[in-house]
């Protein structure tokens, strides 16, 4: 909302400066955007006469200008065409600072003729693009006046921004009346008083709605202008339109924007003569059309308001007019149109037709519903003041919609709510000043509010409304109250644990990305995923559009452009939802991991090398281990999904449910993203790692009892199929006796030369521990025997001869 | 004797001669071994009279043990010296680098995730979290936020294909709906933060379709806007780690609170570029309210009997801030050289007690 600081005191008697206002504005509520001060930066440029414009000797496109600038007579190069003799125009002295083409200017020479000085154009101040020619000024224009003063630009424009539910304040009066409430001032009056028409209007309105539909118009008057004259409006009009950014068109048009921004009514002119009869406002029939004054055609629908004559529509209610039976300059009678409509019904409309107007904007936003009275009023004193002519009588339709309600506000409430002693009296003053009637007394009070808040519906609105208006910086800050003198933890186990997963993987060197949740539709299909269901409807491009099923090909994706600028060896991991359908429950938090290339840069201990499937499934173990999951009872199977490489992944289960996944990407996945180094990952579904059992009882671990026997460790070579997995014969070695066998591991496994085609050599170390007594070789042999039956009996395994 | 004092010198001698282990050894067999001329004298000893036996005995005992610790000592000399040696040819270049172990890094906005979780916990706040993909009951109707309203035009929202009931899904365009599934479900008191993603269809230089929020709320008895401002000053000081930090509260508008305010942070813009804390301008960071009583309402609370307030804050916002970063784009680029730069050593968590600030 613009507005100049003259305007502003048409509706404000005040004695304070620009600064105050503005400071006081934003701590309203209407928060300043911007003061365009343009009589600081032109300050300089004052009205001159050219007494003698003759051709430069030494240029053919120069004018020698003898220049009086109401002070001294000096001489300027001009190469403007239309500098000429006797002219008025805007002068810069040498030093001024010209800010079209931000120099400031030197006494020069030019071609041999000194110039002190410059004629200017609009460009050179930033007025417009206009550089055709010097500014040409009439021929009354003081010389030696600013020029800002006479072109009526020293009025300071400001610019706030208006939240949506003060479109009282989309007209000047209204930020005035918010600042007079606030003391910095007084609320002029506002003559609204009737004008008494001199004839019956021929034309009347009908509002034609189908039963049920009444509200889409509740209220409209009008007003019918006879042998009024349209031409330019005058120029103080024109200055404050051009000011807040509105083009002067004409003076009938020129008044409606006046009006519109003056108070936030928006009006509409039609020329009566190109409407035949009456004046219908109806619902549109479906495929109607009309050209809009924006030059553009439009077609509506059965939700749409407009109006029109019998011949059909020429005006989309409250948002633009038609060109058909719009003003022009050759217009001798006028109809005014000052209507409320349903807020809802504009936006809508407006949003499917996306045409925006300032009318819109104010419509959409809410008008006062008694304003289609004064307003016809005001305007009615504007047009015969500017056009002349005689007015008829007020023709109205409508009921109009009731807005009067009676809001019960306690004065008690006004410091349970907002911590703030605010006595009644002063209390019941502000909502006067902003037009509130308020009866009743202390806990009983009855407030009213004007028709032109139609935001305020309760108690709170109100107490808001008294707590604006005597300022927030009243309220005194009071430390939150701690419920507990030492605090508790702010987080929950399940999302601590997601923390402990998150610093885990960036301590195994992992950098930590956050990626989109959204992502292309074929990789998300590729990743099992493009459910339509949660395909967005607007997506903001076609990488964008829809919700991932997998966090691994975002990092994937940020793997490839890594190395595009050459940042090799990737580790990246994200903590992050996934998404399987679009309810609550298929939100799932899973934790990514991805390496592309090397463990590490290359050096001489040549200790790095290609990532691997085991780098993906240590980075899922450590996490896991960080979160306190029961790691030791974690299964693996080879059954990864088919991004993975089908030789080469697994998953990891705790009993039935799948803990996690990882494993070398598959080919075919990283051809389609072009991305030429190999690449592992793993995805880690936290929700699914189960919590710890609570303890009861405190937190004490269970008793450590070390043994004092001496463990004893055995190694063994099993020679296996090559289908039996490690971890079937670690396992079956483990089991062989669960009292006395404490760890185990695999320290080689072997294929080829010595050992048939289709078998391999495991060999593993067993560490046994006695509690009781020191182990004897009988003990051991005794051991090593149920082991040796364990790997035959599981794994068909042989001891390696 | 002579014998005696002969042998005893020529031993010690070549003892302190040896130059080697196995030349000492040659010493010891000479003089110790079974043939040697210690073991020599020692077998002189029954031709002698009993009293002269024992004298010599002594002597020539006296005489062994001299020569065991000579060789001991000898033997010690030469095995440090043999180690010495060694360790000499084992020298290898420390100066080369370890064995490459990269430490990963934690993204900005989790560790300011963080760190408001220090702080807000110290105030008494827990953690809530929510869903992305919301109904539009959540996201908007219960927030007071009519089909239509004007504000709900401003959120740019994301939304899903409609069900066969025609109600689509949005993704949600603040945290605010976790205000709604708490009060919904925990009778009051009620102190929750919750941080997380949220969404709008805008993509340009200050805005990503994707972003993160943090929303408070405090619902109880006595709550009102002077503790709205105690909380949010107090947080903004301790996040910023500026104790005189200028906080102003302005009118605004949400339509889920009631008054609301905008609140703003003091700055000073000077030739190092921004800084936080003092100076004479103002930075948007949060906006915030007294809770609107039809939102209590909407969730089961009695606005007579309860009453707080709501904030809600832009995470990249206060992230770039406080750790200077100056463009948002990036945070999800995933561009490794800027995660590593602006990132944060996993090792250091932020906590009241061991500071807050990266």
């Amino acid at each position: 909302m613009k507005f100049t600081l003259s305007w502003l005191k048409e509706h404000l008697d005040t004695s304070a400066g620009l600064t105050e206002i503005t400071d006081a504005l934003t701590m309203l509520g209407l928060e300043l955007e911007g003061v365009e001060d343009r009589a600081a930066a032109l300050a300089d440029f004052t009205i001159a006469h050219v007494v003698e414009a003759k051709p430069h000797p030494n240029a053919d496109r120069l004018r020698l200008c003898l220049v009086d600038t109401g002070q001294e007579t000096l001489q300027v190069v001009c190469g403007a065409p239309n500098a000429r003799t006797g002219m008025k125009g805007v002068f810069a002295a040498a030093g001024t600072y010209i800010p079209g083409t931000e120099m400031t200017l030197k006494p020069g020479n030019i071609r041999g003729e000194a110039s002190n000085g410059m004629l200017c154009s609009e460009r050179e101040l930033m007025l417009s693009d206009d550089h055709d020619g010097i500014i040409d000024l009439p021929a009354d224009a003081p010389v030696g006046a600013r020029y800002v003063d006479y072109a009526g630009l020293s009025d300071p424009v400001i610019d706030i921004a208006i939240t949506p539910n003060r479109a009282d304040c989309l007209g000047v009066r209204g930020v005035a009346r918010d600042l007079a409430a606030a003391g910095l001032g007084t609320l002029k009056p506002l003559d609204t008083g009737p004008v008494t028409g001199d004839f019956d209007s021929p034309i009347r309105w009908r509002l034609e709605f189908a039963e049920g539909r009444e509200h889409l118009c509740p209220l409209v008057a009008g007003r019918y202008f006879r042998g009024v004259k349209n031409g330019p409006s005058p120029k103080w009009m024109q200055d404050r339109l051009i000011a807040v950014g509105l083009r002067p068109i004409s003076a009938l048009v020129d008044i409606t924007n006046y009006v519109m921004i003056d108070v936030g009514r928006p009006l509409h002119a039609y020329d009566a003569d190109k409407v035949d009869g009456d004046i219908i406002i109806r619902q549109a029939k479906p495929g109607e059309k009309y050209l809009a004054l924006n030059g553009r055609e439009y077609t509506f629908d059965p939700e749409m308001i407009v109006i029109g004559d019998q011949h059909g529509p020429d005006d989309l209610a409250g948002i633009m007019g038609g060109e058909k039976t719009g003003c022009g300059d050759d217009t001798t009678n006028m109809f005014l149109e000052v209507a409320v409509f349903d807020e809802t019904a504009i936006a809508a409309t407006g949003r499917k037709l996306n045409l925006q107007s300032d009318a819109r904007y104010r419509f959409e936003r809410g008008l006062d519903q008694t304003s289609p009275h004064w307003g016809t009023e005001l305007a009615t004193k504007l047009v015969l003041e500017i056009c002349g002519g005689s007015a008829s009588t007020v023709v109205v339709d409508g009921p109009g919609r009731p807005w009067q309600r009676q809001i019960p506000l306690r004065h008690s409430r006004i410091k349970a709510l907002c911590g703030v002693d605010i006595d009644a009296a002063a209390a019941r003053r502000i909502l006067a000043d902003l037009g509130f009637e308020v009866t009743g007394e202390g806990e009983a009070m009855t407030v009213a509010p004007p028709p032109w808040r139609g935001d305020i519906d309760g108690e709170a609105d109100l107490i808001e409304e008294i707590v604006r208006i005597n300022g927030f910086d009243k309220i005194e800050a009071v430390s939150m109250s701690r419920p507990h003198v030492i605090g508790r933890p702010a987080l929950s186990p399940t999302q601590r644990r997601v923390r402990a997963a998150r610093r885990a993987l960036a301590h195994r060197g992992m950098v930590e990305a956050l990626t989109f949740s959204f992502m292309p539709a074929d990789l998300a299909a590729r990743f099992g995923g493009d459910d339509p269901s949660l395909r967005l409807v607007n997506p903001i491009s076609s990488d964008l559009a829809t919700m991932r099923p997998s966090i691994l090909p975002n990092l994937l994706a940020a793997a490839d452009r890594n190395l595009n600028h050459s940042v090799g060896d990737i580790a990246l991991f994200e903590v992050g939802p996934q998404y399987a359908d679009d309810s609550p429950e298929g939100q799932a938090t899973v934790a990514a991991g991805l390496r592309v290339g090397d463990t590490g840069p290359r050096d001489w201990s040549a200790s790095s090398r290609p990532a691997d499937a085991f780098d993906a499934k240590a980075d899922a173990l450590a996490l896991l281990d960080a979160m306190g999951a029961p790691t030791g009872n974690l299964q693996v199977s080879m059954d990864a999904p088919d991004w993975y490489h089908p030789g080469r992944s697994g998953s990891l289960r705790l009993g039935p449910n799948v803990i996690a996944w990882f494993g070398e990407i598959h080919p075919a996945v990283l051809a389609d993203l072009d991305i030429k180094a190999g690449a592992v990952g793993c995805e880690v579904f936290l929700d699914r790692v189960p919590l710890p059992k609570a303890k009861r009882g405190g937190h004490g671990k269970p008793m450590l009892t070390p043994s004092p026997f001496q463990p004893v460790t055995r190694d063994f070579a099993f020679i296996v199929d090559r289908a039996v997995t490690a971890e079937s014969l670690l396992r079956a070695a483990k089991g062989a006796d669960k009292a006395l066998i404490t760890a185990v591991g695999l320290f080689d496994e072997y294929q080829g030369k010595g050992i048939a085609d289709d078998k391999k050599s495991l060999a593993i170390w067993v560490t046994l521990q006695p509690q009781a007594a020191t182990l004897t070789d009988d003990d051991i042999a005794a051991v090593s025997d149920k082991i040796v039956a364990a790997a035959a009996k599981n794994c068909d395994a042989v001891l390696r001869g | 004797m002579d014998a005696l004092d002969d042998i005893r010198t020529r031993t010690l001698a070549a003892i302190d001669a040896a130059a080697d282990p196995a030349a000492l050894d040659a010493v010891r067999v000479a003089a110790l071994g079974k043939k040697g001329d210690v073991t020599g004298l020692m077998k002189t000893l029954g031709g002698l009279d009993p009293d002269a036996r024992r004298s010599f005995g002594q002597a020539v005992n006296q005489l062994k043990d001299e020569v065991s610790a000579a060789l001991d000592g000898r033997r010690k000399v030469l095995d440090a010296a043999a180690l010495d040696q060694r360790l000499m040819a084992e020298k290898i270049d420390v100066t080369k680098p370890v064995r490459p172990e990269t430490t990963g890094r934690v993204h900005p906005i989790s560790r300011t995730i963080d760190e408001l979780t220090a702080i807000f916990a110290e105030m008494g706040f827990s953690v809530v979290e929510g869903p992305d993909i919301e109904s539009d009951f959540y996201n908007f109707t219960a927030l007071n936020i009519p089909d239509d309203h004007p504000a709900r035009q401003e959120h740019d929202t994301f939304y899903l294909p409609p069900d066969a009931e025609g109600r689509r899904k949005v993704l949600r365009t603040h945290t605010s709906p976790v205000q709604v599934r708490t009060m919904e479900k925990v009778t009051p008191p009620i102190r929750i933060i919750v941080p997380g993603r949220t969404f709008r269809s805008d993509h340009d230089a200050t805005h990503s379709p994707m972003f993160h929020q943090v929303e408070g709320l405090v619902i109880d008895k006595a709550t009102h806007m002077g503790h709205l401002k105690g909380c949010l000053i107090d947080f903004c000081r301790a996040f910023f780690d500026v104790d005189d930090l200028p906080v102003r509260f302005r009118p605004s508008y949400f339509p889920f609170t009631e008054p609301s305010a905008e609140v703003d942070i003091g700055c000073s813009r000077g030739p190092e570029g921004l800084k936080i804390g003092g100076g004479e301008d103002w930075l948007e960071i949060l906006g915030s309210g007294m809770v609107h009583p039809r939102v209590l309402q909407n969730c089961g609370i009695d606005p007579n009997e309860y009453q707080g307030f709501a904030f809600g804050m832009g995470i990249e916002r206060i992230t770039m801030l406080k750790y200077g970063i100056p463009d948002l784009r990036p945070f999800y680029d995933s561009d490794l050289r800027w995660l590593r730069h602006y990132g944060f050593l996993p090792l250091h968590v932020p906590t009241i007690a061991g500071g807050l600030n990266g």
